[in-house]
């Protein structure tokens, strides 16, 4: 996994410096979970994208493309030479993921506070079914500020549906600033807590902690659980790392240079 | 053709649509309803009762119920998400807009109480600008039934129909319009009274009003033809260009004048065919009063679609 994260972080900066944008923070600070999830976590079959037994993985923080585009690639829904088409005229990969296009995409999010009230929905209709598929979503933190994922985190707890896990990658970021000076999350975990979820805080870079917090996602539950990864914006990267400018952004050669020796060395 | 009689029983469509929502619903497990604390509202006690696993009552909090009858469709699930919809359209239009329609779900939004139904209440809680917004996303269809059969139609059809479906139901008393050969095909209006002179579409609580409105125009010997647009979006074009042939077209529905029904066949006849017309709807935002008050008020009436013909007529010099 830690190969394969190395791999996503060079691959969708190689992405993001074809096509002249992208949101590579965002991108780098979930990398490691959407890692976890595609290459060891989640229940998916590639050839079968749409099979009513899949686990169902929901993107809330759907600007951050690149690493679902690379880890989509990687795990065999597409392609992995259509990555060379991320951002052009009549790519399947858009800015924001798209379920009509694009196999193995659950629904199409961007706007923020959009996943997760889906992701409760597929919950639900997994409860009604007692099935055994299992719902993840992973929310930036910043997108804790919309109301519309505090309407969904109240009736998933009253619900009990602990068929569903959400993941905050919590960077601490938002597109202009730090969240505690925007509109201050903390305490969050008291805040889901409240909301009647569980609870468990993990190093969101941390492969064997990513991977013990979702293999416990299986044990039967009657509480939703939420995990939260404390993660770096830009993580990998030595002058993305904590830096709110790189939200979005692309690295100019030099940069570009260094921050694929620097992942490169890091597998050495 | 014999134009249809409406009833002198006057009904709730939201009594068909819940009998509509329990039949599909005792036929196929994949049917579920969706509410807004709006079981009471949506009258959906009945199937709470029968179906209690299948009533998913999200509370008040419509981009959540919205989020979650698209996910509930990612889960092979029909939900049937009902609300006012004056909340459910303008709170959750996001999520009307990406998670249903753009994401291609199955999910069927059902507008309770529709139109000026909450008259008394003001324009928080008037539901006139839903179908002008609505129309404006693409891939939704649109969908404002005339009487409680066509709801019940609307109802069916929009369980067999795979995609996302806007719904308006009104809670306004209606009489059911006996048709003699009935049938609803979604994106197909309805000519329930042929007449060369000039044509009057209408849609939702306002059609019998134009089929009265064309008896008054009978009587001065004006032959006005009354369609039913009950789908705004797809628009049925063939039927709108027939219409504007007759060489003037009044537009009636209980919505804004602007953007809905009347503005879809403004669009359509300026771009195709231009023909004369009168759009009959509200103005905006309106003083407080009964649903039958406003109605009368601002000409929402069959008056008030027969003096828009005769004013359409008398300027063409017929």
């Amino acid at each position: 996994m830690r190969e394969r994260a190395n791999w996503m972080r060079r691959r969708l900066l190689q992405m993001i410096v074809d096509a002249g944008q992208g949101h590579p923070g965002g991108d780098l600070s979930a990398t490691d979970i959407i890692a976890a999830l595609y290459f060891d976590s989640l229940r998916i079959d590639p050839s079968a994208p749409n099979a009513p037994d899949r686990d169902r993985f929901v993107m809330s923080k759907g600007h951050c493309t690149g690493a679902l585009y690379s880890a989509l690639a990687g795990a065999g829904f597409f392609p992995e030479a259509e990555l060379d088409t991320y951002l052009k005229p009549q790519s399947r990969l858009n800015g924001h993921p798209n379920r009509v296009y694009l196999p193995g995409v659950e629904t199409n999010t961007g706007p923020l506070g959009h996943g997760l009230p889906v992701a409760v929905g597929i919950a639900v209709a997994g409860q009604i079914d007692a099935a055994d598929y299992h719902v993840f979503a992973l929310t930036g933190d910043g997108e804790l500020q919309e109301g519309s994922m505090w309407e969904a985190a109240m009736f998933a707890g009253h619900r009990g549906l602990g068929n569903l896990t959400v993941i905050v990658d919590r960077n601490r970021l938002q597109q202009g600033a730090q969240t505690e000076e925007t509109n201050g999350l903390e305490p969050l975990a008291d805040k889901w807590r409240a909301f009647g979820w569980d609870v468990v805080g993990i190093d969101g870079h941390d492969h064997a902690a990513i991977l013990c917090a979702l293999d416990d996602t299986r044990a039967p539950r009657s509480r939703p659980r939420v995990i939260i990864a404390d993660t770096h914006k830009g993580q990998g990267v030595s002058f993305m790392r904590d830096q709110a400018g790189w939200h979005h952004g692309v690295p100019n050669a030099e940069q570009f240079a260094q921050a694929i020796g620097e992942l490169e060395a890091e597998m050495q | 053709m014999g134009a249809p009689a409406p009833s002198i029983d006057l009904f709730d469509c939201r009594d068909a649509y819940v009998r509509a929502v329990e039949e599909l619903a005792a036929q196929d497990d994949r049917i579920v309803a969706v509410v807004n604390d709006s079981v009471g509202s949506s009258k959906l006690g009945k199937f709470r009762d029968r179906f209690p696993e299948r009533l998913i009552n999200v509370g008040i909090a419509e981009q959540n119920m919205v989020g979650v009858g698209a996910g509930l469709a990612n889960g092979g699930k029909i939900p049937f998400v009902s609300g006012a919809s004056c909340f459910l359209t303008a709170r959750a239009m996001e999520q009307i807009k990406a998670d249903c329609a753009y994401s291609q779900q199955n999910v069927k939004l059902c507008g309770i109480s529709s139109g000026v139904a909450y008259g008394e209440l003001g324009a928080t809680h008037h539901s006139i600008e839903d179908v002008a917004w609505l129309r404006a996303v693409d891939k939704l269809t649109v969908i404002v039934p005339a009487d409680p059969w066509q709801t019940a139609e609307a109802i069916r059809a929009s369980a067999a129909h795979d995609g996302p479906v806007y719904i308006r139901i009104s809670r306004m008393p209606v009489p059911e319009l006996t048709r003699t050969d009935p049938v609803f095909a979604i994106g197909r209006g309805e000519v329930l009274r042929d007449g060369d002179d000039i044509a009057i579409i209408a849609n939702g609580t306002l059609v019998h009003r134009a089929l009265a409105a064309a008896e008054q125009l009978a009587a001065e010997g004006v032959a006005a033809r009354v369609i039913n647009m009950a789908t705004v979006s797809p628009l049925d074009t063939e039927l709108v260009a027939q219409a504007a042939a007759t060489g003037a077209i009044v537009t009636a529905e209980e919505g804004l004048r602007q953007g809905g029904l009347g503005g879809a066949i403004a669009e359509f006849c300026a771009e195709h065919q231009p023909v004369p017309m009168r759009r009959i709807g509200f103005p905006g935002f309106m003083p407080t009063g009964s649903a039958s008050w406003l109605m009368e008020h601002f000409g929402l009436t069959a008056t008030g679609i027969a003096d828009a013909a005769r004013e359409l007529i008398a300027a063409r010099g017929g």
